[in-house]
């Protein structure tokens, strides 16, 4: 390829050639494919619905009713980036739902301390699981496969085949309740009246999302790195500020911030760190990216498949008690087919079957992608059968965009 | 004039990059064993897919005619329908399967689409009477040894009715006894008509068996010599082989060597697929400061095998020995504990194991020292940006920027990308494993200066390479293996092809 003659490739100290400009105005339609799709795909079902879509009440709705199947795709995309996949997690859900309500109502243990020992349960199963795959070295469809029967089984045997209910208030309330309006309403003009706290939390989220872009663009442009120009950085701090006010509004308007919204985005924005910025989230993308190169650059491969999985059961455990706290009841079917909502949603969000590529925003929108197909087509009286078609051509359909503009790329010139 | 079942004229394989073959010509005489020697990628495996239909016609420029034909074959089938089959070093068996449904894979005996068993394994049997192998057609193929697999691939062979069979280093994973079974069947074979093309590194067995031999070297086809005239030696053979003129390919360096850095002393490796199996024995090696050592041998003498076990034990089991690093003992168990102690390993094979091809520049040459740039487990993304950006500019890494995706770098700087994940784990003694393999000459005399640099700033290095020209040209002492052997250590001033591929052939006749 280089036709570079050995006099004049002696190694400079610093070579000249300048960093190539973004263009700005060029998106990379791989990465940011999702967010449009979501976008048409909100907007379709407005238009389909009249706007009921984007009323406040349904807004927290789609929220809350697919609060667990989003916290477990978080889990689910860290082990699918790790080139690895968990079919158990409907099961653990059930569980340790079942463990929660078993806790609580037959032994009155105290609501923190059952939570409590239901998450180290959830750990537990998890490094069960991670210890047959990690360092046993039984793919993990297998292992979770037969974890998707254990945990069943645990489940009717916990319960003794029937539901067990009802759950302490605060369980429910973290589930299906809302924060509460701490300094009363506010007028909005023609929107009518908001609850000032939730607006106030709103504005302080866009004002801490902008100013943590702004300083990392500054220490990049301290490092000389290349970045957006300055009015697309803008345009998108703007953007992405007017989608999260208009949600706010919305649901200020209507009760006030769902605690499991409160709950989503802490863990969505705890665990985008943990994969951008941690050492430990380096090692999922390294080992499924190139598992050998990974192993002979000393990464503790059995280690982090180890405590993805961990973390995975803690995940479960969480939606597990949301999910029994919203029904009010922990019933042997919980659960059912979650593994596959949870499994949609990461490859929906652009995760890769051979590993090694996902982000957690990807997960989370393809789970809301999901969410808003069920949602709006349940708004528009869609059969069940239908919703199902749909959303299965939606996951044939991003996965195969997902290969054809891989396939694309790499037989693009170089 | 002379009976030729197969001429091949001017064949030109080219490579993004590289040229494998240029203008090679190779005639083989009807009912002969022919040999083809050659350096490893002197264009010999090459030059054999390009004749079976591995690489179709169109891929490749020159004319094939077999049986006086000109033949065009689009894919290997079309070659094995003409009765051209190749077998390769690594052998094409399904292990799960039984030897009788091995050779009649792809050729099944049915009829109206179902399988005649009895035909099957009657034919089966047949045909292992005629190899020589005395097992039931239905033993399964894992439960029999390398030297009776080869056995059944010739038997598969001869099911296609084949009439030139070639076969890739056939010998390579076999034993004594074994080889010499195989060579005899050959010499059957070709008093019963087939015409036999055998590649092979031990001279000693071509000396043995070849009618005529072809040379090739650096993708040309450099001589063909008869071996009836009986005027053919094993030396005669390695001239040919590696007689090029040594171009100014390497750039000058003055070595400053200081002291012991790395010594590996007693290093005794066994395979962890064959039991019992010594792919190193016994070796010593000593690196020193600001000296590069390079490590010569044949495909298979062990080479990897033994860096790769030195490198926390990542390759083989049972390994015995001692290791000192600047005279003390260390312990290198795993990668980890290798890296802590300044070892670094640059594989062969980068694409597999060396690059995570998916991920960015930045991203891999961090890959192995990410603590570096962490502090309580959180990257400084921002240092890792820095770093990579300096390696890209001190190396010369030609890419729009350090958020470019490995998998689209050329070979070279892929190559340049690995070299910068080791050098950023602080290691000062670096064990390179064909750092200049499938890339093209500029990048290799950039690859050379990096190597220099490196040793200039002190480290101890450790090339290993199959071109010996490499070797001479960059090293300042070689050590030869052979059969996992230490078998000889030559100084710069003393090497010469000759001398050191005497020494890497050294014991192959009596293993």
């Amino acid at each position: 390829m280089s036709s570079t003659s050995p006099t004049d490739v002696a190694p400079a100290a610093g070579a000249t050639d300048a960093p190539a400009r973004s263009t700005g105005l060029s998106i990379n339609i791989r990465q940011s494919g999702i967010y449009i799709a979501f976008a048409l795909i909100v907007l379709l079902f407005t238009i389909l619905t009249d706007g009921a879509l984007l009323q406040p009440q349904n807004i927290s709705n789609i929220i809350v009713q697919n609060s667990y199947i989003l916290i477990l795709s978080i889990g689910m995309i860290l082990i699918i980036i790790a080139g690895h996949i968990d079919l158990s997690v409907g099961s653990v859900v059930a569980v340790t739902g079942a463990i929660a309500a078993v806790l609580m109502v037959n032994y009155g243990v105290p609501w923190p301390l059952a939570l409590l020992i239901t998450l180290i349960a959830g750990g537990l199963i998890g490094a069960w699981q991670g210890y047959w795959i990690a360092y046993f070295g039984i793919p993990a469809f297998i292992v979770t496969l037969a974890g998707m029967l254990l945990f069943r089984a645990l489940t009717l045997t916990v319960l003794g085949n029937q539901g067990i209910g009802p759950f302490p208030d605060a369980v429910r309330t973290l589930s299906n309740g809302f924060t509460d309006g701490y300094f009363g309403n506010i007028g909005l003009g023609p929107l009518g009246g908001a609850d000032l706290f939730s607006l106030l939390i709103g504005i302080i989220a866009i004002a801490g999302m902008a100013l943590t872009q702004w300083r990392t663009r500054a220490a990049r442009l301290g490092y000389r790195q290349t970045v957006d120009p300055l009015p697309v950085f803008l345009l998108k701090i703007v953007l992405a500020a007017a989608v999260i006010l208009f949600v706010v509004v919305q649901l200020a308007r209507f009760k006030n911030l769902p605690w499991v919204l409160v709950l989503l985005a802490a863990l969505v924005l705890g665990y985008s760190l943990l994969t951008n910025r941690a050492v430990f989230g380096r090692r999922i993308y390294a080992i499924g990216g190139n598992l050998q190169a990974a192993l002979l650059s000393g990464i503790k491969v059995k280690s982090v498949i180890f405590w993805i999985f961990v973390n995975m059961g803690v995940l479960s455990a969480i939606a597990g008690i949301i999910f029994a706290g919203r029904l009010n009841q922990a019933g042997p079917t919980a659960g059912n087919s979650f593994e596959l909502d949870a499994i949609a949603a990461a490859f929906i969000g652009g995760a890769a079957v051979q590993g090694g590529v996902g982000k957690v925003v990807g997960a989370v929108t393809g789970g809301l992608i999901m969410g808003v197909i069920n949602n709006g087509m349940s708004l528009i009286g869609s059969p069940s059968e239908r919703v199902m078609l749909v959303k299965g051509v939606v996951l044939l359909a991003a996965v195969a965009f997902d290969v054809w503009t891989k396939r694309r790329a790499a037989s693009a010139p170089r | 004039m002379t009976d030729d079942i197969l001429r091949m004229r001017g064949i030109t394989k080219t490579f993004p990059g590289v040229k494998a073959l240029q203008d090679v010509n190779l005639s083989v005489r009807r009912g002969g064993i022919h040999a083809i020697c050659g350096e490893n990628g002197a264009g010999k495996s090459t030059l054999m897919k390009v004749l079976s239909g591995v690489y179709p016609h169109g891929s490749y420029e020159g004319e094939i005619f077999f049986d006086g034909e000109l033949c065009r074959f689009g894919d290997i089938r079309d070659s094995e329908h003409r009765g051209i089959v190749i077998i390769h070093q690594e052998l094409a068996l399904c292990p799960q399967l039984s030897i009788a449904e091995n050779i009649f894979l792809g050729n099944e005996q049915s009829a109206r689409g179902l399988i005649d068993w009895n035909r099957t394994n009657a034919e089966a049997a047949e045909l292992l009477n005629r190899v020589g192998l005395h097992e039931n057609p239905v033993t399964t193929i894992s439960d029999i040894g390398v030297g009776k697999q080869q056995l059944v691939e010739i038997a598969k062979a001869l099911a296609k009715k084949v009439r030139l069979l070639i076969l890739d280093e056939p010998t390579a994973a076999l034993n004594d006894e074994d080889s010499a079974h195989l060579l005899d069947l050959l010499r059957g074979l070709r008093d019963e008509g087939i015409t036999c093309v055998i590649i092979s590194h031990k001279l000693n067995e071509v000396m043995a068996i070849a009618d005529s031999i072809s040379i090739l070297r650096d993708g040309r086809s450099i001589e063909s010599l008869d071996m009836a005239t009986g005027e053919v030696t094993e030396d005669r053979i390695i001239s040919g082989m590696v007689g090029r003129a040594l171009e100014n390919r390497f750039p000058p360096h003055e070595p400053n060597i200081g002291e012991e850095a790395l010594r590996i002393e007693n290093w005794t490796v066994h395979s962890p697929t064959q039991r019992g199996r010594e792919v190193v024995s016994n070796a010593n090696l000593t690196l020193r400061k600001g000296e590069i050592v390079g490590l010569a041998g044949l495909m298979g003498a062990g080479r990897t095998e033994l860096a790769m076990s030195v490198f926390g034990r990542s390759y083989g089991t049972d390994i015995t020995g001692k290791l000192y690093k600047n005279g003390k003992p260390i312990e290198a168990r795993t990668v980890r504990e290798a890296i802590r102690n300044g070892i670094a390993y640059a594989t062969e094979d980068r694409k597999r194991y060396g690059l995570n091809l998916i991920e960015d520049i930045k991203r891999n040459v961090s890959a192995a020292a990410l603590s570096k740039l962490a502090r309580r487990g959180w990257v400084n993304d921002n240092e890792e940006y820095r770093v990579a950006d300096e390696y890209r500019a001190s190396m010369n890494i030609k890419a729009p920027g350090v958020s470019s995706i490995t998998g689209k770098l050329s070979g070279g700087n892929q190559q340049k990308v690995v070299l910068a994940k080791w050098i950023f784990t602080d290691a000062d003694v670096l064990i390179l494993d064909e750092p200049t393999r499938g890339i093209d000459v500029g990048a290799k005399y950039e690859i050379y200066s990096i190597i220099n640099r490196l040793a200039d700033a002190g480290k101890a290095i450790l090339v290993i390479s199959s071109e010996l020209p490499e070797l001479l040209g960059l090293c300042d002492r070689i050590y030869a293996l052979s059969a996992g052997r230490i078998t000889g250590e030559v100084q710069r001033s003393e090497a010469t092809q000759e001398r050191i591929m005497q020494y890497m052939t050294k014991g192959l006749d009596e293993t």
